[in-house]
């Protein structure tokens, strides 16, 4: 019974965020900060972990090929595949939903406990508008930090595949470009798109209908980490079986 | 002036107001006490319009907010200044963009204007040079008078103030409740203040509302409310070592 709630309490928490809009000039002001806390800030990371995984994807292939008949370039073919359709749009994304998702909720999170939301509500401001909007919108440029990590990714199982010896740059680049489906990259930012969006309004829900103190800003960060990541993951299913398969 | 009129509200099925009807005057600062869990912070969340009522009705100057439509409520609440009992100030601004805060979201002020008014407003409150501090970077005192500065900058009709001086040094209290009452005379506002501080109601009651378990069970001013025989009266005001004394020598002067 609680989950039917909690369902509906985000359906109409998502009704009110496109509502009542707040002054565009304030707006305007959220929407560069949030892209700056939750994209910007993200780059790093994302950079690092796409960069050794694409090369830890190139080596693992490698190293399983031991049949002769298999040419080299399955290992460019095989990074370009596992980073573009689920290691840039899926693993990262759940890396988001630690770092951005607990920050949204702990942030929010703070405010309600330090009765800033109530503030903003006793102003005659939508705090869920003022709150939650602009972090949608950020996180609408979140495709672009998938599109680095592809970059990375295919860039590190490159670097990894060719200087530990285990193929040519020729035969990696080969590979890379080998049967190319541009319908996959439309389904992995198809679904980018779907995660961001999660991304911005299920941590959000958790920061801004906690209760109590400090300790439950940080049962509430820990629950918006779980459930952002199990919905990602259903996400990913449903959407896969949806526009992949035939 | 506000007007409550048998104000009742629930959670779950725990009746915390329990038909509440008072008037608050226009130009005065009128105090909301009692013990804690009588109910006091739920009237004035129900008088903001956080709560939600389930029976009675809350008039702002002869017009009831149940009657008011979204827009006529969103035009009451940019009359209204409130300052909540931890501040509530926005973490992420400075003092200045703090108090600037409502001038931005309801005035198309150019800027220097506002940054005018927000000198003026942190003057009035004895707070200068703090402009680009943040909040965090001040004590708990000047927090409190950030906020107050930031709850009267858009001159609002209405000022409502949640324990404004829980956590305080008597003497920072007792400067927040005199400010709170200057205030109130200046700008010739409404103002509603919650607390079960003694001193405030000696200090700036002058219109004073006991609840006890969700009942308003006296009205006065400060000076009645020494002088009551209501047992409701004593026993919350007589609770205190300093004012039983007080009483003792009250009673022995005749």
């Amino acid at each position: 019974m609680k989950y039917l709630q909690d369902i509906g309490s985000y359906f109409l928490m998502l009704k009110r965020v496109f509502t009542g809009f707040t002054k565009t000039s304030v707006l305007k002001h959220l929407i560069f900060k949030e892209i700056n806390d939750l994209i910007i800030s993200s780059l790093g990371i994302v950079a690092f972990i796409s960069f050794f995984v694409g090369g830890v994807v190139a080596i693992q292939t490698a190293l399983n090929m031991d049949n002769p008949i298999i040419p080299d370039s399955l290992i460019g073919f095989a990074t370009r595949q596992s980073v573009i359709l689920e290691f840039a749009p899926t693993f990262i994304s759940i890396i988001m939903a630690g770092k951005v998702g607990s920050f949204i909720t702990s942030s929010i999170g703070s405010m309600r406990v330090t009765e800033q939301i109530d503030a903003l509500e006793v102003m005659g401001i939508n705090s869920l508008n003022y709150l939650v909007f602009p972090k949608i919108v950020a996180l609408m440029f979140y495709p672009f930090v998938i599109v680095l990590s592809m970059f990375l990714g295919i860039l590190g199982g490159w670097v990894a595949g060719v200087y530990g010896g285990f193929t040519s740059s020729s035969d990696f680049i080969a590979g890379v470009q080998e049967d190319f489906i541009p319908y996959q990259l439309f389904y992995a930012f198809f679904k980018t798109f779907v995660f961001a969006f999660i991304l911005a309004t299920v941590p959000s829900w958790q920061g801004f209908y906690m209760k109590g103190g400090a300790l439950e800003v940080g049962k509430a960060s820990t629950n918006s980490f779980v459930w952002t990541s199990v919905l990602i993951i259903a996400a990913n299913y449903i959407i896969t079986q949806l526009l992949l398969s035939s | 002036m506000i007007k409550v009129e048998d104000v009742h509200k629930s959670f779950g099925d725990e009746e915390i107001l329990k038909g509440i009807t008072t008037e608050f005057d226009k130009g005065k600062t009128n105090l909301i006490i009692g013990q804690s869990g009588s109910g006091k912070t739920v009237l004035l969340k129900c008088l903001i319009g956080l709560f939600k009522p389930e029976q009675g009705r809350i008039y702002y100057e002869d017009k009831a907010i149940q009657d008011m439509d979204d827009e006529q409520q969103r035009k009451l609440r940019e009359e209204i200044g409130m300052l909540f009992q931890g501040g509530a100030l926005f973490d992420s601004m400075n003092i200045e963009e703090n108090v600037m805060f409502p001038l931005r979201m309801f005035t198309k002020q150019k800027k220097a204007d506002m940054v005018a008014r927000v000198n003026e407003v942190l003057k009035r409150v004895n707070l200068e040079n703090v402009n680009k501090k943040f909040p965090a970077e001040i004590s708990g005192g000047m927090q409190k008078r950030v906020s107050i500065a930031r709850a009267i900058v858009n001159k609002p009709k209405f000022l409502f103030c949640d324990e404004p001086n829980s956590g305080l040094d008597p003497k920072t209290a007792t400067l927040i409740d005199t400010l709170i009452q200057e205030i109130t005379h200046e700008y010739d506002i409404t103002t509603v203040v919650v607390t079960h501080d003694m001193n405030s109601v000696m200090e700036i009651g002058e219109k004073v509302v006991l609840l006890k378990h969700g009942k308003l069970v006296w009205q006065g001013t400060n000076q009645e409310i020494f002088k009551t025989d209501n047992e409701d009266v004593t026993s919350f005001v007589y609770s205190s070592d300093l004012f039983k004394k007080i009483r003792e020598v009250q009673l022995k002067e005749g």
